[in-house]
């Protein structure tokens, strides 16, 4: 049977129509009309992206291959209630950053990238979230976790995990 | 050294600084007020110009001469883009400007908007600065109900809107093509040039884009004046026509194997090691520094002999790094080990080189697998002139690449293996005791994943 249900909610559109007298064409939409299906849907699966395209006026092409340079949009399924990038990169590796991913993964049971299997939360290393200040970092959703040690990672995990969840 | 009073980081700490009243009442936005009333945009750009200031997004340009590339009477739309894309490992400076104090940021929009006849700007912000975005989208929200964006800005005819537009995690975007090619909706990749973005930028009209923290010191530069900016930093070497100084003061970025990091601000040209030792509260727990990133992973290293080197545009590149860029200062202690060092440094670049230009996109991802070979006991000392040549050749500056990612992929190399590479070679030795000699080709490794 064929589907006719729509990815795009009328919000979702409006939303993206709000912006369009921002820009001088509507490609430029693309980026922005990608991070309103994401936020709501916590991943961009194929059909959205025909359906941006449309709403656009571009190819789907155009519009995946936007999408899948970033490497940022899931695609195949929504990302965890919570999603949390952990630092890896120079200057909270030196203090331990890479030990708090290994760490959280363990502590979640999963693997970088991963998600667990309540959908409570997806670990995916970072590269340099520009908190060096506050070295280990992780952004989860748009909390900013600072100075991470494994007992706040730990707690972390057990707060993202919990029934209530943490509010993104 | 007497301390110096912060400028750009005043309002750091003070509560409620991101607000418009705060800003006000520090004497914000008269600066513009008045330049909208008795200036003409030829008079700003002589104003930035004579400053003296340089970009301070890892490049240097003079901002002034920046601006009077753009072409004399366009029709327009000409626009100006402020690159907030800030993600040079080690690099925050952006950050703290946007969170503590958006106002200061905005007013020096208004007036590089001004300057430049732009009416429309757009500020890339990076995707993982959540609380930057709604700090300066409430700034924007104040600042278009005071009249201060938007029709005819305080009477004066002149008119301007303000965008944010939001990344998605990429580094590239940060190089200003990049970041075009990002905000018209396609791949970020950068493009060649010419044309120069002043010349045909976004939507192939007239551009610029400028950082962050140039657009704090143009506030700056319009409330206090060119005299007190070129009192700040480091005068041009009269031996040198082609060195335009570092004027200004400059924020430091410091973290890594320090006591107190943050970001502190200072006069273009301190040292590594008065900045470490006098903010920094010198390198962690009592231990020596092995190395020191002058300014962002991509500027290479400097050893613990090399501290002395002023931070101005034109001091690490004479102990061999690439330039100060961004001034992201990163300290690594005695205790670590250069080979992992470089290894987290290589993984950075082949995760985030766009993939544009071959010998980046082979270049950086064959520098990682070579340093997961040798973190693996299976390293040979021929590795390390393996790894030499591929610094040596990718990049703008041996010519074989469209943007600097590549060359900032290659000084970490360059640096590493120049300056350390006895602690390469005995690591080699010490892992691989019966094939370091070994010169034969290796089986090809699996493909990294890139960007």
């Amino acid at each position: 049977m064929i589907t006719t249900q729509r990815i795009l909610t009328p919000e979702m559109v409006a939303q993206i129509e709000a912006l369009a007298p921002r820009y001088p064409n509507r490609r430029a939409l693309t980026l922005p009309a990608l991070h309103i299906v994401n936020d709501c849907l916590r991943y961009v699966p194929f059909e959205a992206v025909v359906e941006v395209a449309q709403l656009l006026g571009l190819a789907p092409a155009e519009v995946q291959d936007t999408l899948s340079f970033y490497q940022f949009f899931p695609q195949d399924k929504p990302s965890g209630r919570t999603r949390a990038w952990v630092c890896r990169s120079v200057s909270c590796a030196l203090r331990g950053g890479e030990e708090i991913l290994d760490h959280i993964c363990h502590a979640a049971g999963i693997d970088p990238y991963g998600t667990t299997t309540d959908g409570a939360l997806t670990v995916e290393p970072a590269e340099c979230l520009g908190a060096c200040d506050f070295a280990p970092c992780m952004l989860a959703g748009k909390t900013l976790h600072k100075n991470l040690t494994k007992e706040s990672a730990e707690a972390f995990v057990r707060d993202a995990r919990s029934p209530a969840g943490i509010p993104s | 050294m007497t301390t110096f009073q912060p400028v750009l980081l005043e309002a750091v700490g003070v509560a409620g600084s991101h607000t418009l009243a705060s800003y006000r009442s520090r004497g914000g936005y008269a600066p513009l007020e008045r330049m909208l009333k008795e200036k003409q945009p030829v008079d700003v750009i002589e104003l930035v110009k004579s400053s003296g200031l340089r970009g301070r997004g890892g490049a240097g340009f003079p901002t002034g001469l920046k601006w009077t590339f753009l072409p004399k009477d366009h029709p327009g739309p000409i626009y100006l883009c402020i690159n907030a894309d800030e993600s040079e490992p080690g690099t925050f400076n952006n950050r703290i400007l946007m969170e503590d104090d958006p106002h200061q940021v905005i007013e020096g929009i208004i007036l590089s908007a001004y300057a430049t006849r732009a009416t429309t700007a757009y500020l890339y912000l990076r995707y993982e600065y959540p609380q930057c975005w709604d700090r300066l989208q409430g700034a924007i929200d104040e600042a278009y109900a005071a009249g201060l964006l938007g029709k005819n800005i305080q009477g004066s005819g002149f008119s301007l809107d303000l965008y944010l537009h939001r990344g998605a995690a990429a580094y590239i975007c940060g190089e200003e093509t990049g970041l075009i090619e990002s905000l018209e909706g396609k791949r970020a990749w950068p493009r060649i040039k010419p044309p120069f973005p002043a010349i045909e930028g976004l939507f192939r009209k007239p551009t610029v884009v400028n950082n962050i923290e140039t657009m704090a010191c143009v506030a700056q530069i319009a409330r206090r004046g060119v005299e007190w900016f070129r009192s700040i930093g480091v005068p041009s070497d009269p031996n040198n026509p082609r060195d335009p100084g570092s004027y200004g003061p400059k924020l430091y970025c410091l973290s890594g194997h320090v006591e107190r990091p943050g970001c502190y601000e200072a006069p273009l040209g301190i040292t590594a090691r008065q900045l470490i030792d006098g903010q920094g509260g010198g390198v962690w727990k009592g231990r020596k520094a092995k190395a020191v990133i002058p300014g962002g992973i991509s500027m290479g290293l400097m050893t613990e002999a090399e501290l002395d080197t002023p931070l101005d545009f034109a001091g690490p590149g004479k102990v061999g790094c690439l330039g100060l860029g961004t001034a992201a200062v990163v300290v690594i202690d005695e205790t670590v080990s250069i080979v992992d060092f470089l290894h987290n440094s290589c993984r950075f670049f082949a995760h985030e080189s766009c993939g544009q230009c071959t010998p980046c996109r082979e270049g950086t991802a064959w520098s990682l697998r070579m340093l997961e070979r040798i973190r693996a006991g299976k390293g040979r000392l021929k590795d390390l002139d393996l790894l030499a040549e591929i610094g040596n050749t990718m990049g703008m500056m041996p010519g074989s690449t469209i943007c600097g990612l590549a060359d900032g992929a290659a000084w970490p190399i360059k640096n590493a293996i120049k300056k350390f590479r006895g602690e390469f070679e005995d690591y080699i030795k010490r892992t691989n005791p019966s094939g370091w000699m070994v010169t034969d080709p290796v089986p090809a490794l699996p493909i990294v994943g890139a960007h």
